[in-house]
């Protein structure tokens, strides 16, 4: 992959993934300083998604890094070099509670509707458009899953497809690994 | 007090304790313009804003205060990309405020429109679009703030000019608290446990060397530097960035390392036991081959900057924090083991064990008597550049400023100078801006008129940013400059003859054109032309006695000569050629 593509959906995501979940302030300009970064720096995102916080002064940016392209180590701390952002916290795969959410209109006329409709229902999907040669699904769920279901549904012939990348919070039963700790006694608190 | 938005960001510089500006009106910075006139602020009128940039950089490099410089949209703004990137690549403290479109001209493409704030995103520290005139004051204050602490760095404001005209109640934040800067938090001092395991390293190392970097100056910590060298013994390189930092005629002061290093300053690196990096950051013109660096060397590495830790080379003992801070720190748990001033050990302590460091410096002392920095001047033969700059040197009070531009000059100059005092050396090292050392210059003097300041430039370079000589003429900036004229983009010529099969391609610049000495009188300057080695000391000497307007000597020097010694770009630094004599063509 070139240096800081974003991978599509269902690319090679594994154990050189991590998940880094930043806490910018809600200024105009922070998503493309923070894509600027991977850009310049040439780290390699996945996914990344945004979205206000319930602090109405901070959005939350969930990015899905490659850490093959660069330590996670040196992404975290150029990130917390960003002025506007205010909080980065990473997860590893196992320690993530992930989710994403997928759209696909998908050709299924009277023949295929049933399978399709019959493979929603194992996925426990939605119908939530019909048409009369193609329906329109969504799927939310375990990005692993939403690759299966992807998967499955494309022998029938997909129309438009779009995956929202996914966001994450840390499983309940583990401690979210933080910048703070994981960064020792050399990167606690960001120069800027 | 309803002020308008132009007053309070000057209001707002004043109370910053601004006292220059270095810029350039236009119109979209006009109504700033007009409080200037009723304000106690100098501003310096440039010629192009390039200058005012550098200028700026010029200023702070010598004062530690941010430079200050002034520009309108559009053009205006995209003049002053390149001293942003060369203030961002050398953490030089810049407040550089833009003109803006009017806010509800932004995105048509108006008359002299660019985004600067997306264009400089990459190469400030921070930047902001101001909206609103009532966020000036508050604004100014974070800029400040930001440019001048943790790491420093340049920042840009930008301000539409329907802000700058629209009225506001004025105010001053007070303290930090009434910044809004949530997620800017520097961290200064260092991890006590990570102190205690740096002082320990130190006294358990055989081959030490303490290679000091820009973030010594930046941390104003030469003080704590030399405490730090004599209580240990530890010898010294100095980066191109910090010359200055430690004194050169220190008997532990190796000089500077790197591509153009000195033999001993290069090769003391390589066989180190452990390095102990100081506001360095291991840059690709120190280390050669990274794979290759110093494979025996333990590392210490203390930065301001988190980032810079395991960069490029991953240290045994990172350290987060201010380096004064840090390296008194340091000295301080070299203390408690025993380590006491002077360098004795106190007996049953952990510094009485310590290896003995003489062989070490028995070692390098035989280096430098083997492999000193050597040029040859003919009798009657071409002008050396060396000899130049050792005149300049010579016949200078030791506390002159020096400003180079970028290429052979620049690193003869780093190399011949001997450099006495913290902030006597000005140059673009990271990102290699030629035409820096004019304005920069400039701005040098302005910052420290009690100093003499002397730029040593190339050709190539002086013919980039010499317009500014007429900026100097003007505001009576008596600054110096000596050109290093060799007709020849001098460094790309060096890389051809030793590395393209001597194919020259694009380096004549001809000795004559333009005529440097008309060039400087035209600008208001006193022009001089050396062509012998006979004639150096006498011009140096006459332009030493001016003191009311620039003078350029336009020394015509040897265009064959080449900066040794030499590590290819890419080759390991054990590789380093010594001098001409060693291989065809040093290969």
């Amino acid at each position: 992959m070139a240096p800081s593509s974003i991978g599509g959906p269902g690319g090679p995501v594994g154990v050189r993934h991590h998940i880094v979940t930043v806490t910018v302030e809600n200024k105009a300009g922070v998503l493309a300083r923070v894509a600027g970064l991977f850009s310049r720096r040439g780290f390699n995102i996945f996914s990344l998604a945004v979205a206000p916080t319930d602090d109405e002064r901070f959005s939350r940016i969930t990015i899905v890094v490659d850490v093959e392209s660069a330590p996670l180590e040196q992404i975290i701390r150029q990130l917390d070099k960003l002025v506007n952002v205010v909080a980065i916290s990473e997860l590893a795969p196992e320690e993530a509670t992930e989710r994403e959410l997928l759209l696909a209109t998908v050709e299924a006329g009277p023949d295929e509707r049933g399978q399709v409709i019959q493979l929603v229902g194992v996925f426990e999907g939605r119908i939530v458009d019909v048409g009369r040669e193609a329906i329109t699904i969504m799927l939310a769920g375990a990005p692993n899953k939403i690759d299966d279901f992807e998967n499955l549904i494309r022998p029938f012939g997909i129309v438009e497809l779009q995956r929202t990348g996914r966001v994450a919070l840390p499983k309940l039963e583990r401690r979210t690994t933080r910048l703070r700790t994981i960064a020792g006694g050399a990167g606690e608190d960001g120069a800027g | 007090m309803r002020l308008t938005g132009a007053q309070a960001l000057i209001k707002s510089l004043e109370m910053q304790g601004v006292e220059v500006i270095f810029g350039l009106p236009g119109g979209a910075i006009l109504p700033v313009y007009d409080p200037i006139l009723d304000s106690t602020i100098r501003h310096i009128l440039v010629r192009h804003e390039q200058g005012a940039g550098h200028m700026a950089e010029g200023y702070a490099h010598v004062t530690g205060r941010p430079g200050v410089a002034m520009v309108t949209s559009g053009p205006g703004a995209t003049n002053i990309v390149t001293p942003l990137a060369d203030a961002a690549m050398d953490s030089v403290p810049l407040v550089v405020v833009t003109g803006q479109v009017a806010t509800t001209a932004i995105g048509t493409d108006a008359f002299q429109e660019c985004p600067i704030t997306g264009v400089t995103m990459d190469i400030t520290k921070h930047n902001w679009l101001v909206t609103d005139a009532r966020d000036i004051p508050r604004v100014v204050a974070e800029a400040f703030h930001v440019a001048t602490t943790g790491r420093p760095g340049p920042v840009l404001i930008d301000v539409p000019k329907d802000v700058s005209n629209s009225q506001m109640d004025w105010y001053w934040p007070s303290s930090l608290d009434d910044l809004d800067l949530p997620g800017y938090r520097p961290r200064t001092e260092g991890d006590p446990s990570a102190i205690r395991a740096a002082a320990e390293l130190i006294l358990r190392a055989e081959r030490p060397v303490i290679y000091a970097g820009g973030g010594i100056l930046k941390a104003r910590a030469a003080d704590a530097l030399r405490e730090f060298a004599e209580r240990t013994g530890v010898p010294v390189v100095t980066t191109l960035m910090a010359r200055g930092a430690f004194p050169d005629s220190h008997p532990l002061c190796l000089g500077m390392p790197g591509m153009h290093g000195n033999y001993t300053a290069v090769t003391a690196m390589q066989h180190a036991d452990l390095l102990v990096a100081l506001g360095s950051r291991f840059d690709d013109r120190v280390t050669g081959k990274v794979s290759a660096f110093a494979p025996e060397a333990k590392v210490i590495h203390v930065d301001i900057d988190p980032a810079e830790l395991g960069k490029v080379r991953r240290a045994d003992v990172a350290i987060a924090g201010d380096c004064r801070i840090v390296i008194e720190e340091i000295v301080e748990a070299l203390g408690t083991l025993g380590l006491e001033s002077g360098g004795s050990a106190g007996s049953g302590t952990t510094a009485a064990d310590r290896p003995d460091l003489a062989p070490w410096k028995a070692q390098l002392s035989e280096w430098q008597q083997r492999f000193p920095l050597t040029y040859r001047q003919e009798e009657g033969g071409a002008l050396k550049p060396q000899l130049v700059v050792e005149a300049l040197r010579d016949s200078t009070p030791d506390d002159t400023i020096v400003v180079a531009g970028v290429g052979q000059h620049q690193m003869w100059a780093s190399q011949y100078w001997r450099f006495e005092h913290p902030y006597t050396w000005v140059n673009s090292g990271g990102a290699g801006t030629m035409g820096f050392a004019v304005p920069a210059a400039i701005g040098a003097k302005v910052g420290r008129p009690d100093k003499m300041v002397w730029a040593i430039d190339g050709d190539g370079c002086f013919q980039m940013t010499a317009q500014e000589l007429v900026t100097a003429s003007a505001e009576r900036i008596p600054v110096k400059i000596a050109i290093l004229n060799n007709a020849y983009l001098g460094m790309v010529r060096q890389w051809q003859e030793l590395f393209y099969e001597e194919r020259y391609s694009e380096v004549y610049l001809s000795p004559d054109l333009p005529d440097y000495v008309k060039w400087a009188e035209a600008m208001g300057c006193i022009g001089m032309r050396v062509e012998t080695a006979e004639e150096v000391a006498p011009a140096i000497e006459k332009a030493n006695s001016v003191d009311d307007r620039p003078v350029v000597i336009d020394f015509r020097t040897d265009a064959f000569e080449k900066v040794y010694p030499m590590v290819p770009s890419g080759a390991s630094n054990d590789d380093i050629i010594v001098g001409p004599s060693e291989g065809e063509g040093g290969r």
